[in-house]
C-alpha cells in the first residue's frame, strides 16, 4: 500500500510530529486543569459567579479556532514561538469542558450527604478534599477526556502558525494535493485522539469503583 | 429521667429565623435538659428541623440566642462546637465513597485520633448499634436501609459526643424496621444518657421516644408536655394531632368520634 510505504518511509519524521503533537496537547491539557478545576470549585461554591465564568469559557470555544491563532500571532513574547501561543490557544478551549464538568460534578454531590458533612464538623477544605471533589472526580474526568480529543483535532490547526505536530502533514498534503501525506497525519491523530479517549476513560471507570 | 435540675444544656432565647422574607421561627424559647430526649413534633414546614439545626448552627437566627452548655453559639468555634454534637438525618447523608468503618471513624480521624483506637472504637460502636462486625468494609449502597442508619447513628456516636441531633432518623424506612431501631434507640439511651433532640411528625414515634415532646406550628412552639399529658391534653394544637392520628398506643383511643 501507498500509504504504508509513505509512512514507514518517513517513519522519523511521522514520529517526530506525533511526540510535538502530544507535547502540545499534553501541556495544553495540564494548563487547562490547572486552571479549570480550581475555578470550577469557586464557581461552585459562589452561584453568583457562575454566569460570568461559564459564558466567557462558551464565548471563547465560539471563536474558530484559526482566527484564534491569527488574533494571538501580534502579541508580543506568545507571537514569538508559535508552540506558545497553540499552547494557549489550546488551553483557552479547553477550559470550558473542564470548568464546566467540574461545576457540575461538585454540584451534583447529594445534598444530604454534604449536609451531613458540615453538620458533623468537617471544614470547608474537609469537605471539599474528603466528600465533595472524590464524588465529583468521575464528572470531573469526562470533562478532561472531552477537552483532550477536542485538543487533538484542534492542534492539528497549529501547524498553520508553524507550531508543528501532525497538522504539518496534513497542511502540506493539502497543498501537493497527496492524499497519502494528509492520511499520514490525520490516521496518527486519530489514533491519539483514541487512545486518550480510552486512557482517560480507564481512569474514570478505575476511580469511580471507589 | 433524672431530671437535673441544673443548668440546660441547650436553651433557646426568644429565636428567631427569617429567610427570603418568610418567617420560619418566631420566638422560640425553650430548654433541654441533660439526658432526656426532647421530641419536636410537628408537620412539615412547622420549623422543627431549622429548630435543629440551630443547635448545630447550621442556620443561624436572625435574632435570639442559642446556648450550648452555656456558652453562647454565636460565640463558639462553629467546627469545635458541631463536632461535640452527633448528627443524624433521615438521608443519612453516609459518605457513598466510603465504607462502613471510614464513615463510622471519620469525627475521631479528623480528631486526630490514634488509628487502634479509633478501630477499637468502630467495632464498639458497629457492636452497640447491632451491625455485624463483616459489615465494616461494605460501601453504604451494599447495606439495607436498617443498616444505613444503624451506621448514621454510630457515626453520630463515635466521638461520644454529649448531644444528639437527629432529624426523622427512622422517618424513610419499613415499619417492622422502624420499631426494631425505636426499640434499640430506647435501649440505647438507657445506656448512654445523651442529651437528645428528636424531630419526627409521627405522633406515635414521639409518645414512645420522648421525655418531652415540643409541639411546633407554623414557626412557633404550641407547648411541650410529657406524653401522658399529651394525650390528654386540651391545647387545640395536641388534641387535634391526637386526633389525626386515631388510636395512640394504647389501646381504646377514640378513634373517628363522630
Amino acid at each position: 500500500m501507498n500509504l504504508v510505504r509513505f509512512i514507514l518511509q518517513n517513519h522519523t519524521q511521522v514520529l517526530q510530529l506525533t511526540l510535538e503533537h502530544l507535547w502540545l496537547v499534553g501541556l495544553s491539557t495540564a494548563f487547562a486543569v490547572l486552571i479549570g478545576v480550581p475555578l470550577g470549585i469557586v464557581i461552585a461554591q459562589r452561584p453568583r459567579l457562575n454566569k460570568p465564568v461559564l459564558a466567557s469559557a462558551n464565548i471563547i470555544q465560539t471563536i474558530p479556532s484559526l482566527a484564534l491563532f491569527g488574533f494571538l500571532l501580534p502579541v508580543p513574547w506568545l507571537g514569538e514561538r508559535s508552540d506558545r501561543l497553540a499552547i494557549l490557544a489550546l488551553t483557552l478551549y479547553a477550559l470550558l469542558p473542564i470548568i464546566r464538568n467540574t461545576y457540575t460534578g461538585i454540584r451534583g454531590v447529594d445534598p444530604a450527604v454534604v449536609e451531613a458533612g458540615r453538620g458533623m464538623g468537617l471544614t470547608e477544605s474537609q469537605l471539599l478534599f474528603q466528600v465533595e471533589l472524590p464524588l465529583a472526580v468521575s464528572v470531573i474526568l469526562s470533562g478532561i477526556r472531552v477537552a483532550v480529543v477536542i485538543s487533538v483535532g484542534l492542534a492539528t490547526i497549529a501547524a498553520a502558525i508553524g507550531a508543528g505536530g501532525l497538522g504539518e502533514f496534513i497542511f502540506r498534503g493539502l497543498a501537493m494535493v497527496d492524499d497519502r501525506v494528509i492520511l499520514a497525519g490525520a490516521i496518527p491523530a486519530a489514533i491519539l485522539a483514541l487512545l486518550a479517549d480510552f486512557g482517560v476513560g480507564w481512569l474514570e471507570r478505575r476511580l469511580r469503583a471507589q | 429521667m433524672h431530671a437535673d435540675t441544673a443548668s440546660p444544656v441547650i436553651e433557646f432565647l426568644d429565636v428567631s429565623y427569617r429567610v427570603d422574607g418568610t418567617q420560619v421561627l418566631s420566638g422560640l424559647s425553650l430548654q433541654v435538659a441533660r439526658g432526656e430526649t426532647l421530641v419536636l413534633l410537628g408537620r412539615s414546614g412547622s420549623g422543627k428541623t431549622t429548630t435543629l439545626k440551630l443547635v448545630n448552627r447550621l442556620v443561624t437566627p436572625t435574632s435570639g440566642e442559642i446556648r450550648v452548655d452555656g456558652v453562647s453559639n454565636a460565640q463558639a468555634d462553629v467546627i469545635r462546637l458541631r463536632r461535640r454534637i452527633g448528627y443524624v438525618i433521615q438521608d443519612v447523608g453516609l459518605f457513598p465513597h466510603f465504607t462502613v468503618e471510614r464513615n463510622i471513624g471519620l469525627v475521631p480521624k479528623i480528631e486526630g485520633w490514634a488509628d487502634d483506637r479509633i478501630r477499637a472504637r468502630i467495632q464498639e460502636l458497629m457492636q452497640l448499634v447491632g451491625l455485624a462486625p463483616e459489615l465494616a468494609l461494605r460501601y453504604p449502597r451494599q447495606l439495607s436501609g436498617g443498616q444505613r442508619q444503624r451506621v448514621g447513628v454510630a457515626r453520630a456516636l463515635a466521638a461520644d459526643p454529649e448531644i444528639l441531633l437527629m432529624d426523622e432518623p427512622f422517618g424513610a424506612l419499613d415499619p417492622l424496621t422502624r420499631d426494631e431501631l425505636q426499640r434499640e434507640f430506647l435501649a440505647l439511651q438507657e445506656r448512654l444518657h445523651k442529651t437528645v433532640v428528636f424531630v419526627t411528625h409521627d405522633l406515635r414515634e414521639a409518645l414512645r421516644l420522648g421525655t418531652r415532646i415540643a409541639l411546633m406550628e407554623a414557626g412557633k412552639l404550641v407547648t411541650v408536655l410529657a406524653p401522658q399529658e399529651f394525650l390528654k391534653s386540651s391545647d387545640p394544637w395536641a388534641s387535634a394531632y391526637v386526633r389525626a392520628f386515631g388510636d395512640g398506643p394504647e389501646p381504646g383511643g377514640n378513634r373517628g368520634a363522630s
